[in-house]
């Protein structure tokens, strides 16, 4: 190892070069290490940020954007909506209980941080398939780790996805998004500028040796086989702390006895000391013998970067130091006062032992890394993906056979498995949990719910990056839109392999494009998200996949629509079915392709299926609505079928062959149920509003069929989609031999 | 029976989840409720005092034993002894059987993970402050949610609780019958609920306080929190005994 330091640490020539002239000399290894970790891939956003400015950001119900601990929206009613997603793959794919446990730590301080009480969490996960034995421990560890960390803090987790894909087999993709709610004129945000003097506050678990170089080693390289040795860069997540550290924040802000808050995550207390001085416009004074540490002897940098859990950093004025004091007994949690905020030109002042350990500009770690235009090019491969459409292939299983088949295809099958493992209950609030198309969850005092949904569509990103990122916020809007909510805001999760790689790199600049093109359309800015670079291992790079967290309002949840059949209503299709049939979950499960063109995307179209679905809601005239979206018509069909126990008969209009118009995956679409006295007023209205439509069949019976194509029951489809995960974890082959 | 208002105490320990639940609850179906600290010994002149689902303590040690040393169980054995109402939900059934207050254990689930699900319950008796009024057989619809909630108890020990009817709640099917499928956890016969030999302490893992409002589902909950209310404004050693 003869490696000079800054480049074992992960900094390049060029960069410690940087850092030398900001600084006026050459950096110490404390200081070099601090550094390090602020200017790593994970915290800097270097190699993204020049893509990151091309999205959208304004908006009228925008409180706050991208760049503080999570973007927050004004909902009405005084009350502003916080919510952020971030990615905890790396850690998760070394360890993956504490890796998700402690994503779904991380989060829910990003969100009290901002003085808002976590109220939604929310999980889109990737996994390589089931059939491998360490892609099973993988998942069960991961589902566990949620449940583990979420169920113990009492925030219900209400939504997510799963979805499982080869490329994710050595780079699990784990995402987690968290909501929370404050009131309006009581956000913590950068805006409040604490006065020098502030004393800086550490509360919560005390400073161990655990995860340093998290952010550095974990996050911002690829994983190579040695990634087990890793392990002791993993954090351990102690979610009754972290139920604490709700408690006592949630308290101290209500009593308004804090200037400023800001957790400890990536990067530890460097992030926080360094960005909470930036912001104040200050600079400030640390002094580690202050810290409470698990063992004495840490290092300066080990205590400066370590990623410890359940830490915040509390800025306090003097005069409210006793009351931080008592809350913080009454909880149970430990409280230092480890520096304060000086007005002497920004610098961040580090001391131990009496001696200065690290002094350098508060800014240049919080904002000063370079900013990477890396190169980009057009994969070689993509022409010959996008010809190879599946859409014209000749179909031989018989299409009830396929529908079955599908059914009991992991990316379609119910995922009951999944989230009965987590509490999706607790706070009372939740109007409708997972398995539909959103959650809803009730603002507490009002009729308003927010609709929350998660979507990402990696097959398609795979396929055309753009197309994939805009189709993520189409269907997460129509997921929302579907239970009668208008979607208002996103938030983000941009999953990518190394950007160091021009391929990887135009992959991530044509998913930003789309996801800005569409949330312009749609009327949905960004107000904040997270980058994950280095999802690869060799030669092997998760799919591009954009994950989009949706939020939308609906102003009477007594309004909601559900997605279950009852019986006696007239079935309709809203949207137009294309022969589109690439990157779809049929040309995956039943033909075993990855190729072809996806659906196109026409975002006008999207909106006004958006509207019609939302109006119907609101004059309460469907008694149904399900987004077509993995699996298309004949998945949604089936799903609404099963979830009301009520069958349907169909005939499915138009010249397609039957497999097609069954399972494109054509957007902006939806299956949606009306009481025939109201049919004519339903058709009136999408009429008004340019929406294609068709009446095909009716709900009732105990089958379901596709006149002349299928014919299956209610009972033996749920069966096959109850079943599939299960069995699957179980270690039982489940697929049926295609035809 | 007197006008006022049932005033029922809801203890928050630290890590305690469903408090804020069990409070909404008791309101919503007409009691005033008092929300009581772990490290206080008072209990605010409760007439019927709930421990309230959660995680105490994080649950580290074993579920509930840390939260039964608390200032606030001194009062609370008191009080049971003085044979006033006490329910335990989830971590407060665990914590109700630490203490002795009620009989048996709760252990992790049979099938190892946390489950989260809506499930029927047979009620078994009406002696107990959770089913005062209602009628043996009677199937109500709850949700459970919960890592660690297979009931177990020594076999001489089941059968002395069988004897004593001291089983409140069982879980079933919709029409009340019993069946593996329809036990979440793997519990011994199907137990989902208990009481006291007095009657007055009573403990279950389902969870009625999220089972009162029909915006949000099904309310099985709702006749468990009336037979509480009516129960805590009875007078000591009403029948129950």
């Amino acid at each position: 190892m003869n490696e000079p330091l800054h480049r074992r640490l992960g900094l390049t020539d060029d960069e410690l070069e940087s850092i030398s002239s900001t600084i006026g000399r050459d950096p110490n290894p404390t200081e070099l290490a601090m550094y390090a970790a602020m200017w790593s891939e994970h915290c800097s956003y270097k190699s993204s940020k020049v893509h990151l400015r091309n999205l959208p950001t304004d908006g009228p119900r925008v409180l706050v954007g991208p760049g503080q601990d999570a973007g927050a929206i004004d909902v009405g009613d005084g009350v502003a909506v916080v919510f952020k997603m971030e990615s905890h793959s790396h850690p998760s794919a070394v360890e993956p209980y504490q890796g998700a446990a402690t994503g779904v730590g991380g989060i829910v301080r990003d969100i009290i941080s901002m003085g808002a009480r976590p109220i939604a969490l929310l999980d889109p996960l990737r996994f390589g398939p089931l059939t491998d034995e360490r892609n099973r421990w993988l998942f069960d560890g991961v589902v566990a780790g949620i449940g583990g960390y979420g169920n113990c803090i009492g925030v219900p987790t209400v939504g997510g996805e799963v979805h499982f894909g080869a490329p994710h087999s050595a780079n699990p993709t784990i995402n987690v998004m968290c909501l929370g709610i404050a009131p309006a004129d009581r956000l913590v945000t950068a805006a409040k500028a604490p006065p020098a003097g502030s004393l800086l506050v550490l509360f919560g678990a005390s400073t161990g040796r655990d995860g340093i170089g998290g952010v550095s080693v974990l996050a911002s390289r690829t994983l190579e086989d040695d990634a087990a040795e890793s392990r002791p860069s993993v954090q351990i997540g102690d979610p009754f702390a972290g139920k604490l550290l709700i408690e006592a924040s949630m308290e101290m802000v209500e009593r308004g006895l804090l200037e400023g808050l800001q957790d400890l995550g990536g990067a530890g207390l460097t992030c926080a000391a360094s960005e909470t001085a930036t912001r104040a416009g200050l600079g400030a004074e640390v002094d580690l013998d202050t810290v409470p540490l698990r063992q004495d002897d840490l290092e300066p940098f080990e205590i400066l970067t370590s990623e410890s859990q359940e830490r915040m950093l509390a800025v306090v004025v003097p005069e409210r130091m006793d009351d931080v004091i008592e809350v913080c007994t009454r909880w149970g949690l430990g409280a230092a006062v480890i520096g304060r905020l000086l007005d002497e030109g920004g610098t961040l002042d580090v001391r131990h032992r009496g001696a200065e350990v690290a002094r350098v500009p508060a800014r240049s770690l919080a904002d000063g890394a370079p900013v990477y235009s890396r190169p980009m090019s057009v994969p070689l491969e993509r022409d010959d993906l996008l010809a190879d459409d599946p859409t014209f292939t000749t179909m031989t299983t018989p299409v009830g056979d396929a529908l079955l088949r599908m059914l009991s295809a992991p990316n379609v099958a119910s995922k009951r498995w999944v989230w009965e493992q987590y509490d999706s209950i607790v706070q009372g609030g939740t109007v409708l949990g997972p398995g539909g198309d959103a959650a809803l969850v009730r603002i507490e005092g009002t009729l308003k719910a927010l609709a929350l949904a998660t979507d990402g569509k990696g097959r398609y990103g795979a396929l055309d990056p753009y197309l994939g990122a805009a189709h993520a916020v189409a269907e997460s809007a129509r997921n929302v839109a579907c239970t009668g909510a208008t979607p208002l805001a996103i938030t983000n999760c941009l999953n990518f392999g190394n950007p160091e790689r021009p391929e990887v790199m135009w992959q991530f600049a044509e998913s930003i494009r789309g996801i800005a093109d569409a949330c312009r359309a749609i009327e949905t800015p960004v107000t904040g998200g997270n980058v994950s670079f280095y999802n690869e291992s060799g030669d092997s790079a998760i799919w591009p996949t954009a994950v989009i967290g949706m939020v939308g309002l609906i102003h009477d949840y007594r309004l909601a629509v559900r997605h279950a059949f009852g019986d006696g209503t007239l079935v309709y299709v809203m949207g137009e079915t294309f022969p589109e049939l690439g990157g779809s979950e049929f040309a995956e499960s039943v033909l075993g392709v990855v190729a072809g063109r996806p659906p196109a995307l026409d975002l006008e179209r999207e909106r006004s299926l958006h509207s019609l679905l939302v109006d119907s809601a609101r004059r309460d005239l469907i008694r149904s609505a399900h987004d077509c979206g993995d699996g298309g018509l004949a998945i949604a069909l089936a799903e609404s079928a099963m979830a009301g126990s009520t069958g349907f008969a169909v005939s499915i209009p138009g010249d397609l062959p039957s497999h097609v118009a069954l399972f494109a995956e054509s957007a902006s679409r939806a299956v949606v149920t009306v009481d025939p006295a109201r049919a004519s007023e339903l058709e009136d209205l999408a009429a008004d509003l340019r929406v294609p439509f068709a009446r095909i069949g009716e709900t009732g019976g105990p089958r379901m069929v596709f006149d002349q194509i299928a014919d299956v029951t209610v009972d033996e489809a749920t069966a096959t989609y109850e079943d599939a995960i299960p069995k699957l974890m179980s270690g039982e082959r489940v697929l049926r031999e295609a035809g | 029976m007197t006008a006022r208002a049932p005033r029922v105490g809801v203890v928050t320990f630290p890590g305690s989840l469903d408090d804020r639940d069990a409070v909404r609850a008791v309101r919503a179906m007409g009691g005033e409720a008092v929300p009581l600290w772990h490290g206080e010994r008072d209990l605010g002149g409760a007439d019927a005092v709930i421990l309230p689902g959660g995680f105490s303590y994080g649950d580290y040690l074993r579920t509930g034993a840390i939260a039964r040393f608390a200032p606030v169980m001194e009062e609370l054995r008191a009080f049971a002894d003085a044979g006033r109402p006490v329910v335990g939900i989830c971590n407060g059934f665990q914590i109700l059987c630490e203490a002795s207050l009620l009989p048996g254990a709760l252990i992790r689930n049979a099938g190892r993970r946390f489950v989260c699900r809506w499930v029927d319950v047979r009620v078994e008796t009406s002696l107990s402050p959770l089913t005062a009024g209602l009628v043996a057989g009677e199937v109500l619809r709850v949700p459970v949610k919960h890592g660690e909630g297979q009931f177990v108890a020594r076999g001489d020990e089941l059968d002395r609780m069988e004897g004593d009817g001291l089983v409140v709640f069982r879980y079933c099917d919709p029409d009340g019958a019993l069946g593996a499928e329809h036990n979440p956890n793997g519990s011994a016969a199907a137990i989902a609920g208990v009481r006291n030999e007095a009657g007055n302490v009573v403990g279950l893992m389902p969870h009625p306080e999220h089972a009162i409002d029909p915006d949000l589902g099904p309310t099985g909950g709702q006749p468990m929190f009336a037979a509480l209310l009516q129960s805590a404004l009875e007078p000591v050693a009403s029948g129950i005994r």
